[in-house]
Order: structure tokens, then sequence, then C-alpha cells
């Protein structure tokens, strides 16, 4: 019984994925074709381009309480907009640096390349996300 | 948001049992009915089916709904149709979205049913806070220019190249080659029918050459391309020069080679008797045999079906690009072989053993195999050549035959036969490697130019491997032959002539409306700064008199502009901050 509680109460992060409409969206796409297992805590929302995220987008998500936040692109080289990924990760860093001035682990943003034929890299890392948010325990922000 | 109060209907696809077997449908159906403005909400066996869509219809109009929602497969199958079911019962069809609870819901939860049906809840709840914040929006028009690159002159470029010409448009044919043909050039016979190659392809050449639509360019590869559907700016490099094309529609057959085994495997390139099928189909072609073999064994798979060279291998380096990246799959495949049934070869070493028997009726020919795959009509080929006494032998793959050299230089294969467990010793004369078709080294150039995905495979990637066949991701690209994977001659042509009525179609319409996916400047906050033009790869931004202005035509959608301007003066159609952000709250909150 006393077992049973505990993982009732086991923590189950929300994560959110930003996945760009042409590499990574079909990649998760293709995960589901193939059948490929993943956690069910990531939600997808789908943007026609890495390079649309405006910082705000992710700090709005942190603040409202996401545990994890993930960001795909098309690899670079490969971006449908030529180089849209390129303006995400020039992003990247300074999202990184604004987490931690905010009290965020800069660990629970990540972004990753994804093309539409890589469905077993998407599971890969929703799997990978899923745990290490999980170690990591709930946004502090939710908490504070 | 629109002056009128948004009324949302959601249409829930049980997808038989695809998603019906793992999401509570009802469930979700009864949830969906609590959200702020869900005026109306119900679940269907097939949303996408005749009586699916006519529900749809008919609601819009009962219910007076102005958004409507699908919760089923992936907007990028499925959209489309959807789209212009509303269309047709008179709702704007960017007043459309949709909620995948099946790709990459159920599909990929099958064993956590509550949680699933928990997830597509919550996916139904972001699609209803984004279509509240959805408008209506009018599609520019592209004008498509009739004319078509096709690149490649094997049998796939030349049956796409013609069939173009024959509906009446102008086709550009490219082949890095010096002569039309490609890999049949090669070929002496095909299976089954075992005609010669050339009364395939001389028909077809004559062909080409007569035509006064199309315009070929030997010894010529594509140096650079831009543009989209309908206005492709394409640079070609001749031999001469670099030359400019425009076209409307892009046709890529640029074929597959044929996997060379490096050397050593199989004592390939070490004994002289050691081919591939191909090296021995140029030898009967050109008869360059001046003495029966008393034997020849043929080695199936070798460098097939063997590799675990997979998607997830490119984990490793996520950053590299994908070219180099590519170069290095392609250098492991190649020590490594590659992992997927090339399908082809099975015929093609019972062609290759028939060839043999017919000109040596007394030659033993031996076909090792793990596997024999002869599908359709092809299992009587296979009755043929039992007839025709050729052996198949089934055996142990894992332990490689060892070929040897006798002192009197005849070979020797020995290997293990699957049924008896024992060893078999072969003397022969010649040992055949039936070896895989295998993507071009180029063929990735072309698709990092062409922006075209490549397969787990290495082959280039077709937008959907049952509805879009011949379809690339990019509109107007279109696949033919063994571009995207092994195929034989009547194969290649059904993609060749498929590819030719896709893009066809296209240009007869000479129009297409594509989406309304552009930015919109509020001049009231612009303050001129030009940093959306500085970073535009369109040009679909100038600043004027201190205001920026798109030029929507030339706008492609992508949204960096938005994301990137300090003003927050510029909006995306249809992914405006706001129903991105509707979204993320709602996937994060209960409310919306």
């Amino acid at each position: 019984m006393e077992e049973l509680k505990l993982e009732q109460k086991e923590f189950e992060p929300t994560i959110l994925a930003f996945c760009c409409n042409w590499c990574s969206y079909a990649g998760a796409d293709l995960a589901g074709t193939s059948r490929f297992e993943y956690p069910t805590n990531v939600r997808v929302i789908r943007v026609m381009c890495s390079g649309r995220l405006d910082p705000t987008f992710i700090l709005s998500a942190f603040r409202w309480g996401a545990d994890g936040v993930l960001i795909t692109g098309c690899h670079p080289g490969d971006c449908h907009y030529v180089q849209g990924n390129y303006m995400m990760e020039r992003r990247f860093g300074f999202l990184k640096e604004a987490m931690s001035q905010l009290g965020i682990e800069p660990e629970r943003l990540r972004l990753e390349w994804i093309s539409a034929g890589e469905g077993e890299k998407f599971a890969a890392l929703i799997r990978d996300t899923t745990q290490k948010i999980k170690e990591m325990g709930p946004n502090p922000l939710k908490t504070a | 948001m629109t002056e009128e109060e948004p009324k949302v209907g959601v249409f829930i696809c049980h997808c038989g049992v695809n998603i019906g077997g793992v999401v509570n449908v009802p469930e979700v159906v009864k949830y969906a009915k609590t959200l702020p403005n869900v005026a109306y909400a119900e679940a269907n066996i097939y949303t996408c089916s005749e009586a699916g869509l006519a529900s749809i219809k008919e609601n819009i109009k009962k219910q007076g709904l102005n958004r409507v929602i699908v919760a089923s497969c992936t907007p990028r199958t499925h959209e489309p149709l959807f789209r212009s079911t509303c269309r047709e019962a008179g709702l704007n069809h960017y007043l459309f979205e949709m909620a995948n609870i099946r790709e990459q819901c159920s599909w990929v939860h099958k064993h956590q049913m509550e949680r699933a049906t928990e997830k597509a809840k919550d996916l139904v709840r972001m699609a209803v806070a984004r279509a509240t914040w959805l408008e209506p929006q009018e599609e520019p028009e592209l004008d498509i220019k009739d004319t078509s690159l096709v690149i490649g002159g094997g049998i796939a470029g030349m049956t796409a190249a013609l069939s173009l010409a024959n509906q009446g448009f102008k086709v550009y044919l490219i082949e890095k080659e010096p002569e039309l043909g490609g890999n049949l050039r090669n070929l002496s016979r095909l299976y089954p029918t075992m005609q010669e190659t050339h009364e395939i392809l001389d028909p077809a050449i004559n062909a080409i050459k007569s035509s006064d639509k199309i315009e070929t360019m030997l010894s010529t590869t594509v140096a650079d391309a831009k543009g989209y559907v309908g206005n492709f700016k394409v640079t070609l490099a001749t031999p001469q020069d670099k030359k400019d094309i425009e076209v409307g529609t892009i046709v890529v057959a640029c074929g597959a080679a044929n996997y060379t085994p490096p050397k050593g495997l199989y004592q390939y390139g070490v004994f002289q008797g050691v081919l591939t099928q191909m090296q021995l189909d140029e030898m009967l072609k050109h008869g360059k045999v001046d003495k029966a073999p008393e034997r020849v064994v043929m080695i199936q798979c070798v460098g097939a079906r063997k590799g675990e060279i997979r998607a997830m291998d490119l984990a490793g380096f996520p950053k590299s690009d994908t070219a180099r990246l590519l170069s290095k799959i392609l250098k492991a495949k190649k020590e490594e072989g590659w992992p997927y049934c090339s399908k082809i070869c099975c015929m093609n070493a019972i062609k290759n053993a028939l060839l043999v028997k017919e000109k040596f009726p007394k030659t033993d020919v031996m076909i090792l195999y793990g596997d024999v795959r002869v599908y359709k009509e092809y299992e009587d080929f296979y009755s043929q050549a039992r007839e025709a006494q050729v052996k198949f032998v089934k055996h142990i793959e894992e332990v490689p035959p060892e070929i040897t050299q006798t002192p009197d230089g005849k070979l020797a294969v020995m290997a293990y036969d699957a049924l008896s467990g024992q060893e078999i010793n072969l003397p022969c004369d010649w040992v055949i490697l039936s070896t895989p078709m295998i993507p071009h080294k180029e063929e990735v150039l072309l698709a990092r130019m062409l922006k075209i995905p490549i397969s787990s495979d290495g082959f280039l990637m077709e937008a959907h491997v049952k509805l879009r066949p011949v379809d690339t991701q990019t509109d107007g690209i279109f696949l033919a032959g063994a571009a995207s994977g092994p195929k034989d001659v009547p194969e290649t042509i059904v993609s060749a002539k498929a590819a030719a009525a896709r893009a066809g179609t296209l240009m007869a319409n000479k129009k297409m409306r594509t989406e309304a996916l552009t930015s919109v400047v509020d001049e009231e906050q612009c303050i001129g700064c030009g940093l959306c033009e500085e970073i535009c790869v369109y040009g679909a931004h100038y600043v004027e008199e201190n205001v920026s202005h798109t030029i929507a035509a030339l706008c492609r959608g992508c949204g960096a502009c938005a994301a990137e301007c300090p003003r927050r003066a510029i909006s995306m159609q249809h992914y405006s901050d706001e129903q991105i952000l509707s979204q993320v709250k709602a996937a994060l909150t209960e409310e919306s």
C-alpha cells in the first residue's frame, strides 16, 4: 500500500516541444508511423520553422509551469528556409543566459536537430529528456 | 480574433482501432464539450470517410460553427482534405485546426492507454485555444511556369521527360554522363522477359532526340537551385560554362549506383574470377568469354541486409552538417554493408544464371542465398531457373563463404549448407557477387540544394510512403525511379510516369494558390530599423520611408523576421504570437 502511494506520487513532468513543420515535426510523425514508443509527457507545438520561435515563447512556457522545453529543427544546412535554424541557435545562448538569471536551470531547455527521417532519434530524445527532467524535479518557478 | 464569437466544432476520430484502440475517444469528446468556445463535439469512426466529412459540413451549417477542429492523424497528410471540406461548407479553411492524436499520441503510447487519453485531451485543448485565435486568410496566387527540369537521363528521367513533353510542356533534361541511358547501358537483358535493354533504350533515346519540346544537356549537373514551386531558378553546370534556367517543376530522376564491394571482401579485386553481377552482365553483353566455365557460384546479399546503421547513429554527431554526416554514414555503410533489401538482386541473379545457362548449357550454376525474394510473377521466373537446373543453396549467412584459389588457378568457395549444417566446397571458375543498388554520393548534395530529406537508407525521401509516393515535401519537386530506393525497370517507369503526371497537373493549372502564411508589418510599431530586411533570405522585406513592407509573393512564411523584430511589429498570418502562445498556455494550464 505504502509503495503504491509512492508510485502514484512520482513526478510526471510536462514538457513542451516546438517542432518545425519540415523536419522535426515530420520526424515526430515518423516515430509514430514506425510505432516507436516514448513517454507521454511531451506536447508538440508545430511551427513552420524553428526560426519563428521568439525567446518570449520559451520564457512564457517556463513561466506557465513547463518543466522542460525542447526546441527542434532541421539539421544545419537543411533548413527549409535556408537559415532559420541558425537564427534559433543564436537565440539559444541568450535564452540559456536569461534562464539562469531567472533561476531556472538552463538544462531544462534543449535544442536538437531532427530530420524527417529520424523518427528513432525523436523517440530517443523524448525518452532521454523526460528522464533527465524527472531527475531534475519540477520547474522551480512552479513551487516558488 | 474576428468580431464574431468563436463557435468551435471538434471532430474526434477513432481511425478504426488506430486511435480508438488506445485513446478513450468518448471520454475525449465529453471533455471537449466542456472547453470554452466549444459549441459542438462528436466522435467519428473515420473522420476522413465520406460520412465523417459530410458530418463536418452538416454541422458547420446546422450548429453555425465558425472554427473546426479534427483530432486525428497528422496535418501533414490530412489537413488539405479537411481544409477543402471546410471550404466547401463556406468556412474559410484557415479557420480549421488539427490535433495530432495518432502519430504523436496513440501510435507512440499504445501501452499507456490512460495517459494517452489524458494527452489527447491536452492536445484537443491546445487546438481549441489556438482555433479561438484563428483568422480567415486570403491565399496569394502564384504563376506556375510551364517548363520542367528533369534531373537524370536514365530510363526514369527519359520516361518522365517524354511524358511531360507529350503533355505539351517544355522540358530540360540533364544527364551528368556524356550520353543518355543511365544504368541500363551497362545491362544486357532484362528480367523476366529477357528483352535486350536496347529494345527499351533505343526508342526512348530516339524519341527524346526527335522531340522539339525536350532540350537535352549532357555532362551537365545542377550547381545551384533557388526559388519555389512554379518559379525555380536553377543554375546548371554544363561542360562549357554555367547556365541559368527558370522552371515551374523539377523531376529528380538521379537513379542509384551499384554497390562495389571493398577490395578483399569475398576476395573481390584480389582474384580475377570474383565479379559483381553488373560486371558479369557486361561481360556477357560484350561476349568477352572465350572458354565455358565449369561452374559459376553466385553469392546473394553481398553488402545488403547487413549493417545496422540507422537514423539512431546520427545522434552521435548532432551538430555536424548533413553532407559531412552523410559522407561518414556512406563510408561506414561501405564497410559494413547496407541495411535494406535491394529487392532486385534475386531476380537479377536468376536472370544472369539463365543467361549463363543459355550460353553454356553444361556450366553448373549455383546460387548461395539466405532468402530468395521473388514476388508476384517472378515466382515463375524462379521455377524456370529450377527447371534449367540452376541450383539454389541456402547457406548460413552468419558465416560468410570463404573464397580461395587452387594451385591450378581455379577458385573454390567454402560455405555452410543451412539445411545439413555441413561444410560444402565448391570448386568454380567465377564467383559472382549480388550487390545492392545504393544511393549516389552526389545525391546528398542534390538533396540539400532541393531541400529533400534523406531516408535512413540514404535515398531521397518521398513525402509519404503510401499516400504521396512520388512527391517530395517541397512543392513542385517530384521523384522518379531509383532515386527514392531500389527499383526495377517496370517500377521505374511507373514512378516516372506518376512523377510526370504530378508535375504536369501543377503546370496545367498555370496558377496555384499558396498558403497565406506571410508576414504583416504593423506600421505604427515599426521604427524602420531594417533588421527584417537584413535577415530575410527571400528579400521579402524592404524599408521605405522608415517603415518596413512585406512583398507577399516573396515571403515564404518562416517567421524569422517576426521573432527577430525588436519592436514586435511583425506578425505572421496563421502563426501569430497569440496563436502560438495560446497553445503554449493551454498545454500547461487548464485556463486558456
